[in-house]
């Protein structure tokens, strides 16, 4: 693949805005040369056909959910209405900078309380913040809520999260960041939270609880309002992270399960898109206890009109420059706005009816090791595939068949992993086909094993060597061997 | 059904080859107590035509929208080649998750590549990371950064930064039990007063241009504070024009990269700029691209050092931080790209030229004057002769935008206002301001 | 490979090998080979006073990160500076050159509560 660096160079800048001299503007205003660079950035000059066909070049060789199936559990790669895209273009949301005069920005306050309203409610807990602009970063703004709760109730020993052995890697990372020590709770032999191990470990240097609901596994925790009640119990706070929250959209609501925390993916379960790794969102809604700790502003409705509120003593401070990342949430807003309370409940009903048929489909070709009704999303198991053939080999072939591959190798307590969520904007058809092919290379693992562990063949590039990259890093083009 | 393609036929063949009598059977794993308090948003579903008359109906409320925006702190009003939101909204790009799977990555990797490249470029360093969620978390990381490296236990920060990149900083810093120095400016210059630096940082951290808009002296700092790790934050613009921290010794520069070709969004989403030397390559959070090669001996992209972040370190990894800014990212190199480092270079002496010509014409308007003597890249404060929160008043109903006074009172600043100009100003909009303020000039 | 006799094992995968009031550890072939290719070693400091079981050392690969653990209490006397440039050694020879760090041992009567050979071999088809 070729990088910008190696194109054709164009000997002069494109002018893009008018040139020339401001008025007024005398020669004697220089600047002082210590603070100068020497010559401009060393960033190669492009005309915009080259611009464009080069990046329209690099996107091919790039898989979306646009281009085809793509299951990746926990992620939820549901399609993007292109509704979204065209409102949160509109000039009114776009070009507005974010140090306006509150009373000139009127429309986006009202959408931004609007659309905490709206979660808060799907929540069914007492208020939302919408600064996080990631998952992981409202897990850190969660965490950081636990440790200003405790340090006001003057509870220092508090300073341990428990999770579940099959939870998402940015759980303890978040919660390290935020100073906390993890400590691990195992799963159950049918892959839910050890009730009796949990107990065990709950005393006062417990802070609280990270769980994902429904687990990594795709399993509701049957017993969660015991889970929950044992945390409280024991003084600690449950924070809920919400990636699976398409399984239980319009049935079911953290706030009633004993959540104190829970984060919204926007960019999952709210069809915001992923943009190749974001910008997402990761908004939180909060137990009443919790209201008063969270980030400054808040957007307050004053009859029609809506202010900014700073005076709130015992915030936690901002996780944010502004407001969070507004024009994702302008998108997660029409989509709530479309789909109403009734497209929510067919998404949930349809995401968890696609991933049990791929079940049933599926288990006879794989390993399935939580056998049972799944929420919308169930993990595989490739370690019975014949000749040795491993996840990454499964995964790898699915490409050749024109699909995005599965998460592979995660959750960490299943081995060769394959986490499959399909989502409720997949079709019969495409389910079907997906079988098809996963099935094909069940058999392929058995008469052709060779070919899995080559592949993929049908790929922009062959299977590429991570090791390399890792022994020895090579992070940026070398601009010393440009030529001009 | 919106966006749900499965027909009550393709439902009803589904529940049978599972063996389930409903749609309602699939949630029995729901204990009912939960199922029984479910209350709906009390929502409507609408048709796309409504939703979209709504959203239009609130954009039309955001008046400042149609303002000129004389304002900054971090955020711009640069102009966008038209090039740049068309390419970076195909689908392939756009709809596509972390580049995991490499093989058909190559776009999302590449492009990753491309940035990191031109970010080190634009800041004078070694390494750079595929993006934070924006400058204010960037610094906040950075700070973490270097007591992870340095082990000092506390870090000094400039009291010129932007408050609303300080406030987060604060908020990192409170959680890690990192105390935070402050170190005070000088009233006359504006600049950083480094004279008398504690002992024992981990880091020093500064801004330029800083909140006033002054360019920071760098020079000889790095030698000033002993082993304590550099940090700078740089506008990502002025950096086509300005000596970059690298050149001075900077450890860290990070960077709000929104003015690089991103709208500005009421403030979201942004682009963290975040970079480093090679040596702490392994203390770097976030994602990176690296260069390797395929079976067949083919250049491709992947993600390198995989073992700093949380799906593999978990509570180990050097930042929790998973999704990050990535189509920011890329717009940003579309930008740069269509740009280049010349064109950069002719945008920031247009910004600079055209916020001296101002700068002048409202010194000599009577009662105004520039707050501080230090020299400034595009942004600027001037004292008001009257309340400036009437001078503000008076500007934006004659439909111009600058920075609340208030701001700047948090920073020991009073009776004054800060304006930025961009290259999208134009002679008209500057005459008229200009005017707006009672100047003739 | 096989499991030199000489050698002593932990349930951790290490091995230890003892030379007077010092052991020489690294990880067994069966860790390198569940790792993968190993990328990067992070290695102790010199001079290290370190307790057993606790965390010494890192054995990372490009989809994972394994702990090595100081299997006997001590000091650290030396570290295998190779790695630095070869990580890959760990893979080619675990119990060779692909040693990671010597122990200057606190209690060497220490070394008999750890697993041989044969211990370690039944651990890996049982354990």
């Amino acid at each position: 693949m070729k990088t910008i660096f190696e194109r054709p160079r164009s000997d002069r800048p494109t002018a893009f805005v008018p040139t020339g001299k401001a008025n007024g503007s005398t020669d004697d205003r220089r600047i002082d040369p210590a603070h100068l660079r020497d010559g401009a950035p060393r960033i190669p000059t492009v005309s915009e056909p080259v611009v464009v066909r080069h990046y329209t070049e690099l996107s091919k060789a790039n898989f979306g959910v646009d281009d085809g199936f793509y299951p990746l559990g926990s992620c939820t790669m549901k399609h993007n209405p292109k509704l979204n895209e065209a409102v949160a273009g509109i000039h009114g949301f776009a070009n507005l900078h974010p140090q306006t005069d509150p009373a000139l920005a009127q429309g986006t306050l009202a959408l931004l309380h609007q659309l905490s309203e709206l979660l808060r409610k799907t929540a069914g807990m007492s208020a939302v913040s919408l600064q996080p602009v990631a998952g992981a970063h409202g897990e850190l703004t969660g965490m950081f809520l636990f440790k200003r709760y405790f340090e006001e109730r003057g509870e220092a020993t508090r300073t341990r999260i428990l999770l579940p052995d099959s939870a998402h890697g940015t759980n303890p990372a978040s919660a390290s960041v935020a100073g906390f020590s993890v400590g691990e709770i195992p799963s159950d032999e049918r892959g839910m939270v050890d009730i009796t191990a949990l107990r065990a470990a709950l005393d006062e240097t417990v802070a609280g609880i990270m769980l994902t609901v429904p687990n990594t596994l795709g399993i509701f925790e049957e017993r969660i309002l015991e889970i929950t009640e044992a945390v409280h119990d024991a003084g600690g706070l449950c924070y809920f992270d919400g990636a699976n929250l398409n399984a239980y959209l319009g049935r079911a609501r953290p706030g009633d399960m004993g959540a104190d925390v829970f984060h919204f993916n926007l960019h999952k379960t709210l069809s915001t898109p992923h943009g190749g790794g974001g910008p997402g969102a990761g908004p939180i809604a909060v137990s009443e206890p919790l209201e008063p700790l969270l980030p400054v502003p808040r957007i307050e409705a004053d009859g029609n009109a809506f202010r900014l509120d700073w005076d709130r003593p015992r915030s936690i401070g901002a996780v944010h420059a502004f407001f969070g990342n507004v024009l994702v949430a302008v998108k997660a807003y029409a989509y709530l706005l479309r789909l109403g309370d009734e497209g929510l409940r067919e998404v949930g009903e349809n995401a968890v009816l696609n991933a049990n048929y791929l079940q049933q489909r599926l288990k006879e070709s794989f390993e399935l090791p939580y056998d049972g009704l799944c929420k919308h999303e169930f993990v595989l198991s490739a370690s019975e595939l014949p000749n040795g053939v491993t996840a990454l080999d499964v995964a790898k072939r699915l490409i050749d068949y024109g699909i995005h591959p599965p998460t592979i190798y995660f959750p960490l307590i299943v081995r060769e992993a394959l986490m499959i969520e399909p989502t409720e904007t997949e079709g019969k058809a495409s389910l079907d086909a997906f079988a098809d092919a996963m099935e094909r290379i069940a058999g392929e693992a058995a008469t052709d094993p060779d070919l899995l562990r080559s592949a993929p063949h049908a790929a922009p590039v062959r299977r590429l060597d991570q090791t390399q990259a890792a022994r020895d890093p090579v992070l940026t083009y070398s601009l010393d061997e440009a030529s001009t | 059904m919106r966006y749900v393609p499965n027909t009550d036929a393709d439902r009803r063949a589904m529940l049978a080859a599972i063996g389930r009598p409903s749609l309602d059977a699939l949630f029995e794993d729901i204990p009912a107590a939960v199922r029984e308090q479910f209350r709906p948003m009390d929502v409507p579903s609408r048709s796309e035509m409504e939703v979209s008359a709504c959203l239009g109906a609130l954009a039309a409320a955001n008046v400042g929208a149609g303002a000129v925006p004389f304002l900054g702190g971090g955020v711009y009003d640069h102009y966008v080649p038209s090039a740049v939101p068309y390419v970076v909204s195909r689908s392939e790009f756009a709809t596509a998750y972390t580049p995991y799977q490499p093989e058909i990555s190559q776009g999302t990797l590449t492009a990753m590549f491309e940035f990191q490249t031109m970010v080190t470029e634009l800041t004078g360093m070694e390494i750079a990371n595929a993006s934070m969620y924006d400058g204010a978390t960037a610094l906040a990381e950075a700070a973490l950064m270097a007591e992870r490296v340095r082990g000092r236990g506390r870090v000094a920060v400039s009291r010129s930064l932007f408050p609303h990149v300080r406030r987060v900083l604060d908020t990192y810093a409170w959680a890690s039990d990192l105390p935070i120095v402050e170190l005070p400016y000088d009233g006359t210059s504006g600049r950083t007063d480094v004279d008398s630096l504690p002992d024992d940082l981990s880091a020093v951290i500064v801004q330029t241009p800083n909140a006033f808009g002054v360019i920071e002296s760098l020079d000889g700092l790095k030698a000033q504070i002993g082993d304590a790790l550099l940090i700078v934050s740089a506008y990502p613009t002025a950096l086509g024009l300005l000596n970059p921290p690298g050149a001075f010794g900077a450890d860290i520069v990070v960077g709000e990269g929104q003015p690089l070709g991103l709208p500005m969004g009421f403030g979201g989403p942004l682009l963290g700029l975040f970079a480093t030397r090679k040596e702490f390559i392994r203390q770097l959070p976030g994602r990176v691209a690296g260069r390797t090669v395929d079976a067949d001996g083919a250049v491709g992209y992947v993600m390198a050092a995989q073992t700093r972040e949380q799906h593999i370190r978990r509570g180990r990894a050097t930042s929790n931080i998973c999704t990050n800014s990535a189509l920011c990212a890329l717009t940003a190199t579309v930008y740069l790209a269509s740009v280049g480092g010349e064109g950069l270079r002719v945008i920031a002496k247009r910004c600079f030229d055209l916020a001296h010509v101002l700068a002048d014409r409202i010194a000599r308007i009577d009662g105004y004057e520039l707050a501080f003597l230090g020299p400034f890249f595009n942004e600027f404060v001037v004292r008001t002769p009257e309340d400036p929160a009437v001078v503000s008043a008076r500007l934006a109903a004659r439909g111009f935008l600058v920075t609340p006074p208030e701001e700047l009172a948090t920073l020991g600043v009073d009776g004054a206002l800060r304006i930025a100009v961009t290259e999208k100003r134009t002679d008209d909009e500057i005459d008229r301001l200009v005017d707006a303020l009672g100047g003739t000039g | 490979m096989s499991y030199p006799t000489e050698y002593r094992y932990t349930k951790d995968h290490e091995w230890v090998h003892v030379e007077g009031n010092r052991a020489r550890i690294g990880i067994t072939d069966h860790a390198q080979s569940e790792l993968g290719d190993v990328v990067f070693v992070e290695l102790p400091t010199v001079g290290t006073e370190v307790a057993a079981g606790e965390n010494v050392a890192a054995v990372e690969s490009v989809k994972a990160v394994g702990d090595v653990a100081a299997p006997l209490g001590g000091k650290i006397a030396e570290v295998n500076a190779e790695l630095e440039s070869s990580p890959e050694k760990v893979n080619e020879a675990p119990h060779a050159d692909g040693w990671i760090f010597v122990l200057e041992v606190a209690d060497p009567a220490a070394v008999d509560g750890l697993l041989d050979a044969a211990a370690y071999e039944r651990f890996l088809t049982e354990g």
